[in-house]
Parts: structure tokens; sequence; C-alpha cells
């Protein structure tokens, strides 16, 4: 029988970054006994590395800004494709989300009125962005960090990673997981479970992602036979550091552009103004002194600049493989020419930091080298908009981990006041279905004992494959064959090696023993990175037309026939394969959709 | 391990190999072990680590996560100082030597690179948090930039406890650490104190539970914070003054006599002076039941 602890909860939250944190916090002030497990030290997930802001239509510095226009950004962003209702919740409640931060200490840059100030970002008609120079993520999961500490009903699980929830008669019953340190199991037994694991970037090798984005939070929920919604949908972010090769993938925050900076090819065009698509011509200014106007008076057309990331990170592929990159095979973003060496660094603080310690480029005085990389997962668990539940009882979903909100693109900006709008929904949902659900769920000792031996097959292996050797296979797989620019060919090819990386997975090797093992932890984690990764593949196979993050070679344009009114709906069948269908869109109601009608929302 | 170093080459020309002296073992005790290791141009201490794990050490640890000098986790001691192992460059260190890292010293050893920093965890539970003032009429909050400038300088913290690992106070004086809360919490607690919302006075609490008076201002902490905040010039100099103030200054003494009441609510005992175990055991979450 195996060994292991037991840890029984109200509510049991998988991941401690915004939309974790969020959920935790709601959960807990409703008197739900919280606990929040995760990978890494509490404070450290992803979200701090979020940079630009949090989408909020507060008309701080444009009055005319209000949730609908965010709405309509948003959906326009997402190529339509976003679960309406989602969209329509995140504009009009990321303002209160945001006030709700500054009430706990949260030190958002002001206005001259002594307001919170917005910025600019791709996207979005108005400033529109709360920030902290470019450490917005950071401020905002301290700020949450420092709210859950203090409350009575919330506990904190450090260092735990999640294998497997529990499944009890259709119900999800908890999770078994084990702490990093020793390698010991603990069962979390709760009566609720909310995903809040975020994304999937690590299945990729060019990545502003950390180690702890594998897509755990995805193939828990496949595995525990939950419902998961367009899973093509990878954004790949347009600006990544390019060189030195370590760095390669490392972030440069949009705000660059909404803060006056310029893409440039080596010919020194502002190549932009050549990549415009129809759908966004009548709002993008088509001359340099137009789009210059711009960012003083929004009577003016966009820059090209700032068209969603889709268009930005295709236009800067094209321009690199028609001859015309930066050294290193990117392009040059160029801010120093555009702005004053001292409203850069005011600006952008740790962008002029980072490029001076880890490429030796002063951004004041010169351009930067910046290339597509691998950034959000739009795909993820199909919930229910109001309440975050996924499709199996007593599961929820918020933040990346959830899919619809962003349909087929993400706009910048709106990750944020998704973790924070959906991760206290999910939090009030998941303690209210605790309440009312009575007792902890039965506890299968079979089905734990089960998920530990498995867990320790790479010890009981006496030897086989280093799982750092099959992680960079897979990473390459997906960069060359299910990257920015798919083909039906490529896209078979992967699938085909994903069966193979699959089957070698369970031969996958540990050397040492449990504690503390990075190589133990990422043979667990590449269960699911390759499930998710597959997951991607098919999805992506089946989606034959152009859209937001996913671009075809083989079908270059938008089909608004067929798949511009079906998403995707990937579960895994009880053969143990992975099955994609599509789904009409939700439709949405007459007083939304003519919001699309208007040349302009006013 | 079926795995060889040509396999994992980066780039197809001929790198330089470094020696990677690195300290390997658990609480029970460890030693340094060397790894000839090779390092690409532009790379990071941090790549030449992960190119240890990938080809060497499969099982050694090492705590990281963003790589890029944002989230505080890789911190070590490479050649004797403590830094982030992501923003150090290779190339700036001393050619031809072998690059020595340890763990931090002033906290637990767990396993290799990773110390048990718990003890951070703990204190910053004693602090109370923002108690803010009401909203103005129109539900706002209005704050110059200039009031807010220098609590983002302090908010900009990484919790990276670099400047905790330096602190001799704690580093040469584990006892000090039941009364001394150290650099990263009087920052906290400046940003709470100098934040334009803020309705408490912790200075009692600074005064008599987190030992504010225990630093005698060398300036390490400052030396060796990533993100360049001015630990002991913005942070614990000012609170030395405003505490000096509230107890020694007669003329301050005078006012406080005359006002009817303090302009601030004073906080005297910290919250939850040990890690406390309610119904859901100790907080913010021990990693591990078995462990003293």
């Amino acid at each position: 029988m195996a060994d292991y602890d037991v840890k029984e909860l109200d509510v049991l939250v998988i991941g401690a970054g915004g939309a974790g944190l969020r959920a935790a916090i709601e959960s807990a002030s409703l008197g739900a006994r919280t606990g929040v497990v995760c990978k890494s030290l509490l404070g450290k997930a992803h979200t701090v590395m979020a940079e630009g802001g949090i989408a909020a239509a507060m008309g701080n510095v444009w009055a005319e800004d209000n949730w609908k226009i965010h709405f309509r950004d948003t959906m326009r962003g997402g190529k339509m494709l976003n679960n309406w209702r989602m969209a329509q919740l995140h504009a009009q409640e990321a303002p209160d989300r945001v006030f709700e931060l500054e009430e706990w200490g949260a030190a958002f840059d002001r206005t001259p009125d002594g307001r919170i100030l917005q910025r600019d970002f791709g996207g979005h008609r108005y400033a529109r962005l709360a920030h902290v120079g470019d450490r917005t993520g950071l401020e905002m999961i301290r700020t949450l960090q420092y709210k859950a500490i203090y409350l009575d009903d919330l506990e904190v699980f450090m260092e735990c990673t999640v294998l497997r929830l529990l499944v009890e008669g259709g119900r999800v019953t908890g999770a078994i997981a084990y702490w990093r340190e020793t390698g010991r199991f603990v069962v979390f037994r709760a009566k609720a479970t909310v995903l809040a694991t975020g994304g999937i970037g690590k299945a990729f090798r060019f990545t502003s992602a950390s180690w702890e984005y594998t897509g755990d939070g995805h193939a828990l929920a496949l595995w525990a036979g939950a419902d998961m919604l367009d899973m093509e949908f990878v954004q790949f972010h347009p600006t990544g550091m390019i060189w030195p090769p370590s760095a390669r993938g490392i972030l440069v925050t949009e705000g660059v552009r909404g803060d006056g900076g310029v893409l440039r090819n080596s010919e020194g065009r502002r190549f932009m103004f050549d990549y415009i698509p129809p759908f966004f011509a009548a709002e993008t200014a088509d001359n340099e002194a137009e789009a210059d106007r711009w960012y003083d008076d929004k009577r003016n057309r966009r820059p090209p600049e700032l068209l969603p990331r889709d268009e930005v990170a295709r236009a800067i592929n094209a321009e690199v493989k028609a001859g015309r990159g930066s050294p290193h095979g990117g392009v040059f973003l160029d801010i120093a020419s555009r702005r004053s060496a001292e409203y850069i660094e005011r600006r952008l603080p740790s962008m002029y930091e980072q490029f001076l310690e880890l490429a030796d480029v002063d951004i004041t005085k010169e351009p930067m080298e910046v290339g597509p990389t691998c950034h959000y997962m739009m795909g993820g668990v199909r919930v229910e908009p109001d309440t975050c539940a996924a499709t199996v009882p007593g599961l929820y979903a918020a933040g990346e981990v959830a899919g619809g909100m962003h349909g087929s693109n993400r706009l910048g900006g709106n990750s944020l006041g998704d973790l924070l709008v959906f991760g206290r929904r999910a939090g009030a949902a998941a303690a209210e279905f605790a309440r009312s659900a009575g007792g902890l769920g039965p506890l299968d000792e079979a089905q734990v004992a089960r998920i530990c031996a498995d867990a320790l097959q790479p010890f009981a292996n006496e030897q086989g494959e280093s799982p750092y050797e099959l992680h960079r296979e897979l990473q390459q797989t997906m960069q060359d064959l299910v990257g920015i620019i798919r083909t039906e060919s490529e896209l078979a090819e992967a699938r085909d090696r994903l069966v193979g990386l699959a089957a070698r997975v369970p031969g996958l090797y540990a050397e040492g023993n449990r504690q503390f093992n990075p190589g133990w932890h990422l043979a667990i984690d590449l269960r699911a990175m390759v499930a998710v990764s597959t997951c991607i593949t098919l999805s992506a196979l089946e989606r034959r037309e152009s859209r937001g993050g996913h671009t075809r070679d083989d079908y270059p344009k938008p089909d608004p026939e067929y798949f511009g009114k079906h998403n995707h709906i990937t579960r895994l069948e009880e053969d143990g394969t992975v099955s994609v269908h599509a789904e009409p869109l939700p439709e949405m109601p007459p007083e939304l959709a003519e919001l699309f009608e208007e040349a302009t929302v006013s | 391990m079926t795995v060889t170093a040509e396999k994992l080459t980066e780039t197809p020309t001929q790198t330089p190999l470094v020696t990677m002296r690195l300290w390997r073992g658990d609480a029970t005790g460890g030693c340094f072990v060397d790894y000839e290791v090779e390092a690409s141009e532009g790379e990071v201490v941090l790549d030449v680590v992960h190119r240890v794990q990938a080809t060497q050490a499969p099982d050694l640890a090492v705590r990281w996560n963003c790589k890029a000098g944002k989230c505080g986790s890789c911190s070590a001691e490479v050649n004797g100082r403590p830094r982030l192992m992501c923003m150090t460059r290779m190339s700036t260190l001393p050619p031809g030597e072998a690059v020595t890292i340890a763990p931090m010293k002033t906290f637990p050893i767990l396993k290799d690179l990773v110390s048990d920093v718990s003890f951070n965890y703990v204190v910053a539970r004693q602090i109370p948090p923002l108690a803010p003032r009401p909203r103005e009429a129109d539900g706002t909050h209005r704050i110059a930039q200039v009031d807010i400038d220098r609590v983002q300088e302090f908010h900009k913290c990484i919790e990276c406890f670099l400047c905790q690992d330096v602190c001799h106070v704690i580093r040469d004086h584990e006892g000090n650490k039941a009364h001394f809360a150290g650099p990263r919490f009087f920052v906290r607690a400046a940003a709470l104190e100098m934040h334009p919302l803020d309705t408490l006075d912790r200075r009692p609490l600074l005064r008599h539970h987190l030992g504010l008076a225990y630093c005698n201002i060398t300036k390490c902490c400052t030396e060796v914070c990533p993100v360049g905040i001015k630990i002991t010039d913005n942070s614990i100099i000012p609170l030395k003054e405003r505490v000096v103030d509230g107890y020694f200054d007669p003329i301050a003494w005078l006012g406080r006599k005359i006002r009817r009441k303090p302009a601030r609510t004073p906080v005297t005992e910290p919250l939850a002076p040990q890690a406390t175990a309610g119904a859901n055991g100790p907080r913010p979450g021990r990693r591990s039941p078995g462990e003293a």
C-alpha cells in the first residue's frame, strides 16, 4: 500500500499565480477551508513575468472608453471565436478588480490628477492598461500574495506538484501530489477543485515561459474526462529577445510599442504598413505621419505596430523569411530614435535593465533585435462562463488554463484582467459548490496506489532514456512543426512523432533519490506536455483555415462560413485516444451583436 | 544514461569548456564537485548549471523559474557573492578559473543549491498589511505620482532573499532570526509605512519585535540587491529616523501630548509571532510534514 499524507479541504486550488491566488482569496473569504498548491515558492508564479498591464475600461485617460468598447476590441482581437459571455463579464468586471488591487496596496502609476494611469496596447482602442512601469505582473502577484497570507481559512502548500485529479463517481474529489522537497506523496481530499495552472509554453523551444509551464492543468482536466476548447490556438508574442542565444524567447513587452516604439526591417523600413489586414484597415493608419499623431490624438487611426499580436508576429516572420531580417534572424524594435532616454528609462525600466544586462544593448541608444516567441495558450478547459465550472462536476478552471475568453488570439493586457475576474468567480463558485456538496467524496485507495506507483516508475526503470533529451525532442518537434506557421503535412508528421514520444515516456529514467530531483520531476512533467501537445496538434490539423494564433500555409485565409462559426472540442475517449469535434459557437444576444455592425463604437 | 554531450550541443561551433564547482549534498553534509562543461557566447551561469543538469547530473537540485531576473528564485553564492544565477553572465567571471556555486548560507540547506527559505515566509506574516484610508467621494483614491514613487521602488523587490542572505545579523548569528526581520522585511515595512493610503503606525513593532536597531547600516544588502533598491538609504535609515522621532524626540513627544489622538493607529504586537498551528496546520505551507 502506498505511503502518503492526507489533507482535507473544502476547496483545493491548484496554482498560485494571479488566478489561483484570486480564487483562493475569494474562496477563503467566503469561509471555505481553502488550500493552494504551487509547484514553486509562493510569489514566484509566472504572473510575475507579465509586464504591460491590466486592461480595464476605467476611462481614466480617455473618458470615452467603456466596457462595450473593451468587449468589442476583445472579440475582434480573438477573431470572434471568443465565448461572448466571458468577454462581456471580463470587460464589465475588470475595473472593479483593478480598484480592489489598489485597495489591497498595489501602487499603480498615476495620472496627473492622481488616478490610476492607463497605457496604450495592441488591439485596444483607447489607452486602457493599468500598470506599474513594465512590471505589472510582479505588483499583482505580490499584492495578491500579501492579501492571501493573512487569511485564516487559507493555507499554501509550496513546492508541491499535482500528479492527477481524483475522480469518484464522475465527480472530482481532490488530487494527489508529491512534495518536491522530499518526493513523498500527499492526497488532497476536497469538495471542489480549481485549476489555475497557467499555460503550456515549455512544450516549445523558444518561449517566454518558465519551467512550470508544462500544461499540468490542461492535462489533469483532460485525464479527468473534461472537455477542452480550441486547443490549436497558441499565441506567439511578436517580440521576444533573440540574441544572445541563451536569452532567446525572453519577453519584450508590447508596452515598448504602446509607448512609441516601431518595428523596422534591415532596410530601415517600418514594414508593418505593408501588413495591414482588411479586417483592421478601417481603424489602422496607412502612413507614418498619421500613425505618429495617434499617440496624442485618438481621432487619428492606430499605428500598425499596434495591430493584434497574431498579425504582428506573422509580419515579422514574413520579413525574416524574405531576407529583410536583422543579423540574428529577427527584426529591429526601435524606441531609441523616437523617445527620450529619460522617458524610456521611466516607462520601461525592466526592459532597459534586461537588454543592458543580458545583451549589452542600451535601448535608449540603439534598437533591439526581436522575433516571435511562444507566449500564451488561448485554448484550455471548457468552462461555464459565469462560474468557471468545467464539464466534470466539482472541477473549475480560471486563467490561462481555461479556454474561451480570448478566442483565437488574446489581446495584450487581457490576461491579467482574466486572472482576476475569473479567478474570483471560480473561487466563489467552488466555495458555493463545496458548501452545498455535503461531505468529502470517498477515497479510493487503490486509485491512489496506482498513481503513486506510476509516478515512481522512472526510479523503477533500472536504466533508460534521459528526460532532458526527450524534452528537447518534444520542444523541437512543436517548434518546427506546430509553430507559428502550420501546414497539413507537418502537422501530420508532428502527430506521428508525438505518438513515438508518448511511447517513450514510460521508459524515462530518473537517477538518484526522490529528494528534490529535477530529472524525476521533468520525467513526470513530460506526461502532461506530451498529452497537451497532442491535443494542440490534433485540433490544429482539423482547423483548415487561418485565424488568430493558428496560421495554416495550406489554408491561408479565414473561413467565415464554417470554421468561423465553430469551436473545437478535444477530449480523451474511453480507448485512450484524443478526439476532436466541432461545435457551433454560442449565439450572441442581439444587443451585443449590434456592437459589431456599427463602423465604430462611441 | 544514454545522453552524450555532443547531442545536446546548441551550436555547431566548438565552445570552450569551463569548470563548474557546484556544492552537492543535503542537510547531513556535502562537498563541492567539479563538472567540466561547455559554455556558449552570451550565456549566464544558470544556463551552464542547466547544461550540467541535462548532461552529467540529472538530479542536481536548483531552484529557478523565469530566467529573466523577475522572479527571484535562482539565488545562490557565485564565487562567494550572493547573486541571481540567471542574471550573472559567464563573461563577467574570471576566465580560465572554476566557477564556484554554493547555496545561500544564511538558510538551512535542503539539497545541493536549494535552501530552506521558509524563515522569510514566517516573518512576512508578522507585519500587518496595508490599512487604507477611505476612498474619496467620487470612489477614487487620489495619489500624486511623486507620492507613490518611493513605494514603487520598494515594490520592485523580487523576494530573492539575497539581502537576507548577506546580512551578517542573521548570517553569522542564527539566534537573531527570532527577533530580527531582515532587510527584505524592512523594505516591506517601509513600503507600508510610506504608502500614501496607509493608516497604521508600525514603529512600535519595528522597535520591539522586528529588531530594526540591530542593523548597523553596513549597506551589504543594498550592494547585492539585483533590482537596485536602495535598501539602507531609502528604507532602513528612514525607518530608524521615524522610530527615533517617535520615541526620543522631545518636540514630537510634546506634539503627541497636545494632539488628542494619534494620526495613525499604532501596532505594538506582531501578527502570528510563530507560524500559527491552527486547524489547518502551520502556515504558510511548510512543504513537508515529516520535517522539523
